[in-house]
């Protein structure tokens, strides 16, 4: 097992990457995912990796090189962030339908305007129908073994499909984390050759990308309905093996102090670690608070949440997100729509906070967590809430 | 997409609806949206060729005869043949399923 040293996060994703010894990389350079490909243009320059870095003029190309790559056979590596990824959104629905297995990670940040580059998950949350695979790491060490992880994922043939690794933008890229890097002969033992279904083949010629005819569309859309959901088994079947492996275990619903918890927060991304904090915090005191969040954010693992939440009964979701004018959050609407029509379903109150960098800290989990009881003491339940705001939210527009 | 099926369940769909088979655009027939169909009168036909020049889809053929003969399954219903040919042999009728 290789030893915890202190490395900045994103130097760790980028010598993840080349643990995984990845052969192809076409990234360009967004705050504040810059030190990934910055660092993995090092590594290549220097000989250490056996890799072709393709300098693109744009995310837009970048992403296209990178279904390029994945099509000719290769293991291929991108990363990107906010406006980079919605530069990539209409190339990201293609890579997905050509079933091209490729690791994305993304520095989440939000999208202009104004122009911000500090962390919410504005960009995320817009890409979330591409038809990829997405995971969220909440610190430095999953962020490493998520990239090592998502490679085995992506090529394994009963899945075939690209995927994101999120990470908070600044929160997480820019921390100096102590983290076990795996050396490149122990992932090696884990992540086999790339071996592709298809590709690319002079003496084998095959067309990639035909057009669909609307006879033909409907049918493409349930392949990719059925693929993005069926990868759910061999998912949670790579998490163990990586677990027996290298002692760290994924699931796709992850809990914290959940068993007997009357309320639960709901995050995604690195404020669950600043929630776990705050729930010790909460149980000394006396009070029955967990913690649940979405390892896994696609393929959603809709009977992992309901077993998570069971017996709890209230929800405060958090969601770094929100569509201006509709109901709420992202990740409070599909847990609604999840529940809805459950027996016990738990009362769900709703907050949008920490938008574009602003910290969420101690208090704002008690002034949250506050509100829900009240909800559970008989007030009205209100409509989603952005904290933080200065002004206040509710009341006239 | 194959000639198998042009209408495959989605379960027999290739991986990332690959084409395997070279050449398989053949079986794909283009012409089935057409609203109109041209419509030759031999009898004035001078055998000049013009209207297998003009079209655009490739899809008129001449016949050892001389005569012209359109593959009415990539034919789709344009019109430039009817406008090139200046015998006037060709027009343009509405299709009828």
């Amino acid at each position: 097992m290789a030893q915890r040293k202190g490395m900045e996060v994103s130097i760790a994703i980028a010598e993840a990457a080349s643990a995984c010894d990845v052969d192809c990389i076409a990234a360009y350079p967004i705050t504040p995912q810059t030190h990934v490909v910055e660092h993995l243009a090092e590594i290549v320059a220097e000989g250490e990796l056996d890799a072709e870095f393709i300098p693109v003029e744009s995310e837009h190309a970048a992403l296209s090189a990178c279904i390029g790559c994945a099509a000719a056979g290769a293991r291929t590596f991108t990363a990107t962030s906010s406006q980079g990824l919605a530069l990539m959104h209409e190339v990201l629905f293609i890579a997905s339908a050509l079933r091209m297995p490729m690791v994305m990670v993304v520095a989440n940040r939000a999208l202009s305007g104004p122009i911000n580059i500090w962390n919410d998950h504005s960009d995320v949350m817009t890409e979330r129908d591409v038809g990829w695979l997405q995971v969220f790491a909440e610190n430095g060490q999953e962020a490493v073994d998520l990239v090592i992880l998502a490679h085995k994922i992506s090529e394994d043939h009963r899945v075939l499909l690209p995927i994101m690794v999120h990470f908070d933008g600044f929160i997480v890229s820019h921390m100096i984390e102590p983290l076990s890097l795996p050396d490149r002969d122990e992932v090696k033992k884990f992540l086999p050759n790339f071996v592709p279904a298809m590709r690319l083949d002079i003496d084998n010629p095959i067309s990639m990308g035909p057009v669909g005819m609307p006879t033909v569309y409907t049918e493409a859309k349930m392949v990719a309905e059925a693929a993005v959901r069926g990868s759910y088994g061999p998912i949670v079947e790579t998490f163990k093996g990586f677990g027996d492996m290298f002692g760290r275990h994924y699931r796709p619903v992850e809990t914290y102090r959940s068993e007997d918890a009357e309320i639960m927060m709901v995050t995604m991304g690195s404020i669950s670690e600043t929630a776990m904090t705050w729930v010790d915090a909460q149980r000394e005191r006396g009070e029955k608070v967990g913690l649940v969040r979405f390892r896994l954010w696609r393929p959603l693992p809709i009977e992992d949440f309901k077993n998570a939440v069971r017996g709890a009964k209230a929800l405060t979701v958090i969601d770094r997100h929100f569509s201006p004018g509709g109901p709420g959050g992202p990740v409070s609407a599909e847990i609604k729509q999840v529940l809805y029509g459950t027996a016990d379903a738990p009362q769900i109150v709703e907050f949008v906070a920490g938008l574009g960098g602003r910290d969420i800290n101690m208090e704002d989990f008690d002034q949250m967590y506050g509100k829900t009881k009240a909800v559970l003491a008989g007030a009205p339940v209100p409509p989603f809430e952005l904290i933080q705001v200065r002004g206040g939210h509710h009341g006239e527009i | 997409m194959s000639r198998q099926s042009p209408t495959p369940k989605w379960r027999e769909l290739a991986i990332g609806m690959a084409i395997t088979e070279p050449g398989s655009s053949r079986y794909n027939r283009t012409g089935d949206w057409r609203s109109n169909r041209p419509v030759w009168k031999f009898e004035a036909c001078v055998r000049c060729g013009m209207c297998s020049i003009f079209c655009p889809e490739g899809c008129i053929g001449m016949q050892k005869d001389g005569l012209p003969l359109a593959n009415m399954e990539y034919c789709k219903g344009c019109g430039i043949c009817e406008a090139e040919c200046w015998t006037g042999c060709i027009a343009m009728e509405e299709e009828k399923e």
